[in-house]
């Protein structure tokens, strides 16, 4: 009698593994910097549709590719969110795996912000200074077209007009999607200011990306954790530190923290927007077509997120901190969305 | 004879020798002790200390008393209290009237937008909640406490500063005057925050909720219990009480003890692997959280039971057999329930430890935003731990609290199963 009551309740859970494989709620996976916005859209579309609310999992935009081309079918998201455009690789892994008709929509712009504790001064730095500050080798300060271990203790150092402080950073942990965009928008940009550095591109595109990528390990680049939050406690309690997060932690904590002027300017809401502030980055998500009418909602969900009143300059997005397109590029997605173009291969 | 024994030195002289240096010996190391002893409960008293200090506000909501029309004309147009037509209505204008209405003095539209957003984007729905529940409010005017906007609630909290400048505040200095107002007049207070009990997640943090959380909790825990309660007690029976002691005994023997040791996230992995890739389970369900802690927690029970059965004596055994009992009698009807309170103890210390767990809950797809509360196994679900760090990370300031409200929950949890171990261990438990 036991053995048959196990096996009728282990028959029992199968089956009902069976009957959830039609799914009636979206599921999104991808970048951490997208997951608070697409989460108040998930949110907003649960409540003012009939549909069920989209499952998010904030997975990192490469862990969101990886899952998103993995296949066709119930199992796999329909959705994936990233920070950064998709890579040529991850369009040939998709369509290994059948996923070939991918429409891209880009929602909006995040600016990653060098901020201080508001009782330190607001800093000044250009892309040349942070480069200079945080690589691991550097340039021979005596001059030459040397790399040497980066011997900068103090800011001074670095660049006569800023303060004597002690090279302090807390930055994000390689893993994170932030780390990537800072490193490619901020490092490189300041290592392009040394000519024979920028000639290795052309020569030696290995060597370029290890001198521009990789960030020193002596210290003074701490690595604080995925928590934005904790960034900003530890730079309130210690007012010499530096520390490195997107903008929508600076805007809920303007109070306690100031974004440093990168190239001369000010990490504001319309500098982003406008794109004069140089470490910004855009943000995108992806929708897998072969799911359109497979999974209810997708269309309206697409439909909610690049409303007007989602993504607009009076949105709520832009309530949470992110940085709306310019109206014309918003128009163009907004189109692109209805006519569901797909990716060029 | 004297002269002999003066020479020798006597035993009881050199136990009095030393005896101030073996005092001493032992004060040091019971000073040791307490130090040891009275460090942990100061690392404990200051990590409740800290976070009850900075969660209790959670369970405390701000709300916003508004004289509010429930206009036919906007609700019920044509006065049949159609349920569709009632669901569908436009009850934030209702809120925004109402908001107009205390406020006759703001006229932009851009001073329109800041008034309206001191109160919660939810303060519609709990309108339509009234008006669901009693239709016939319907063209009457009532005094109604809604939700107040987050920014709102952490400024009456105490949380913004009001005496910095403008600039460095996120409530700037027209909002605060009408808050001000408000407060003057009585139509802003804090309330017990009914709706971090009953609501889901929301990135809305005076919205969200911690019901879903552990809804989840509770089915990843009922799947575990059902599973690794079995399974786990039956395993340490054959073992203890029927396997022959041999090689493959002894190796199965060490590889429980060792996978105790396995770090969690390892289960996570064998389960994304197993239990998702190739059963086919879906991602982030209930069912399969509940399984891959079974894994986890199955070497702790089979390691507790077996030490519960271990500890009933051989007396007992030997007269079942003595009277006749055959050796499954023998175990079933005397063995076994003398040991039960060691295996249930066993088990509540192994459910709660899975009540903790994230890291193999990552890899599973449990780690989400979810808004609906689960119903069932095989729904999305998340579980408290995770809705903590996914609290944690939130950028808005009011997550902090509700952080650390949600820890209290959770170490309210852990402290009532191990409370109940503690119980069921000295109402039970026999010692010979």
């Amino acid at each position: 009698m036991n053995i048959k009551t196990v096996s009728a309740a282990v028959v029992l859970t199968f089956s009902g593994a069976v009957s959830a494989a039609s799914r009636d709620y979206i599921s999104i996976v991808g970048s951490s910097t997208v997951y608070p916005f697409s989460t108040v859209v998930a949110e907003t579309f649960g409540k003012t549709t009939g549909f069920k609310t989209p499952k998010i999992e904030s997975t990192g935009s490469g862990g969101g590719f990886k899952l998103f081309c993995a296949g066709v079918g119930i199992e796999h998201p329909d959705i994936t969110n990233a920070s950064r455009a998709i890579k040529s690789s991850e369009v040939e892994s998709c369509a290994k795996n059948g996923v070939t008709e991918i429409v891209e929509v880009k929602i909006g712009y995040d600016g990653i912000v060098v901020a201080n504790a508001k009782q330190a001064e607001q800093l000044a730095l250009s892309r040349k200074d942070i480069f200079m500050a945080l690589a691991k080798d550097v340039p021979d300060p005596n001059g030459g077209e040397k790399l040497v271990a980066n011997p900068y203790k103090s800011w001074q150092e670095v660049n006569s007009t800023l303060p004597a402080t002690k090279i302090e950073v807390l930055g994000p942990p390689p893993t994170s999607g932030t780390r990537d965009a800072f490193v490619e928008l901020a490092m490189e940009g300041g290592c392009q200011a040394f000519d024979f550095i920028k000639a290795m591109k052309k020569t030696d595109g290995r060597m370029y990306q290890g001198v521009c990528h990789t960030i020193r390990e002596d210290g003074a680049f701490i690595e604080a954790g995925e928590n934005d939050n904790l960034i900003v406690q530890k730079l309130e309690a210690n007012p010499a530190a530096l520390g490195i997060f997107g903008f929508s932690f600076l805007d809920q904590n303007s109070d306690k923290v100031q974004g440093a002027k990168i190239d001369g300017i000010e990490p504001t809401f319309e500098a982003i927007a406008d794109g004069t502030y140089p470490i910004s980055r855009p943000l995108f998500f992806y929708v897998k077509r072969a799911h359109l009418g497979k999974v209810p909602g997708i269309e309206a969900f697409l439909a909610e997120f690049t409303s007007e009143k989602a993504w607009g300059e009076e949105g709520y997005l832009v309530d949470k901190g992110m940085i709306p397109m310019p109206p014309a590029e918003r128009e163009r997605f907004a189109a692109n969305v209805k006519m569901l173009y797909s990716l060029e291969k | 004879m004297n002269s002999h024994s003066d020479k020798r030195v006597r035993t009881i002289d050199r136990v009095n020798a030393s005896l101030a240096e073996r005092y001493a010996r032992e004060r040091r190391f019971r000073t040791a002790g307490l130090a040891a002893v009275s460090l942990g409960l100061l690392f404990v008293s200051f990590l409740f200390i800290s976070i009850v200090g900075n969660g209790y506000t959670a369970f405390h909501q701000t709300k916003i008393a508004l004289e509010v029309f429930f206009d036919p004309q906007q609700l019920d147009p044509d006065g049949r209290h159609d349920y569709d037509a009632l669901t569908r209505a436009d009850y934030g204008g209702l809120v925004k009237a109402s908001m107009r209405n205390s406020f006759p003095a703001v006229k932009t539209r851009q001073e329109k937008r800041a008034l309206y957003a001191m109160v919660s984007s939810g303060a519609a729905f709990e309108l339509q909640h009234m008006v669901l529940a009693d239709p016939s409010l319907i063209g009457t005017t009532q005094a109604v406490w809604l939700t107040a906007d987050d920014d709102i609630d952490m400024l009456v909290k105490g949380h913004i500063d009001r005496s910095v400048p403008e600039s460095e505040r996120r409530v700037d200095d027209r909002t605060l005057a009408w808050v001000e107002r408000l407060e003057q007049e009585g139509a802003l207070k804090r309330r017990f925050n009914t709706a971090f009990f009953t609501n889901g997640d929301s990135r809305e943090p005076e919205l969200a909720g911690i019901a879903g959380a552990v809804m989840g909790s509770c089915y990843v825990l009922l799947v575990t219990l059902l599973l690794a309660f079995p399974i786990a007690v039956a395993t340490a029976v054959y073992l203890e009480e029927f396997a022959p002691r041999n090689r493959w005994t002894d190796l199965i023997e060490v590889n429980i003890n060792n996978l105790a040791a396995v770090p969690s996230i390892v289960f996570g992995l064998l389960g994304l692997a197993v239990f998702i890739n190739f059963f086919g389970l879906p991602r982030s369900a209930a069912l399969v959280g509940g399984l891959v802690l079974t894994l986890m927690t199955l070497p702790t029970i089979i390691i507790a039971s077996r030490a519960a059965l271990k500890s009933v004596p051989p007396s007992i055994r030997e007269a079942a057999l003595g009277v006749g009992a055959s050796q499954q009698q023998t175990i079933f009807h005397h063995v076994l329930p003398l040991a039960l309170p060691g295996m249930l103890t066993g088990t509540i210390i192994g459910m709660a430890q899975a009540l903790g767990e994230t890291a193999p809950l990552l890899m599973i797809g449990m780690v989400a935003f979810i808004v609906d509360i689960p119903g069932g196994a095989l729904d999305p679900a998340t579980v408290l731990p995770v809705q903590i760090f996914l609290w944690a990370d939130s950028p808005e300031r009011a997550f902090v609290e509700r952080t650390s409200g949600a820890i209290m929950v959770l170490l309210f949890f852990l402290v009532t199963m191990n409370a109940l171990a503690v119980v069921l261990r000295k109402r039970f438990e026999r010692r010979w």
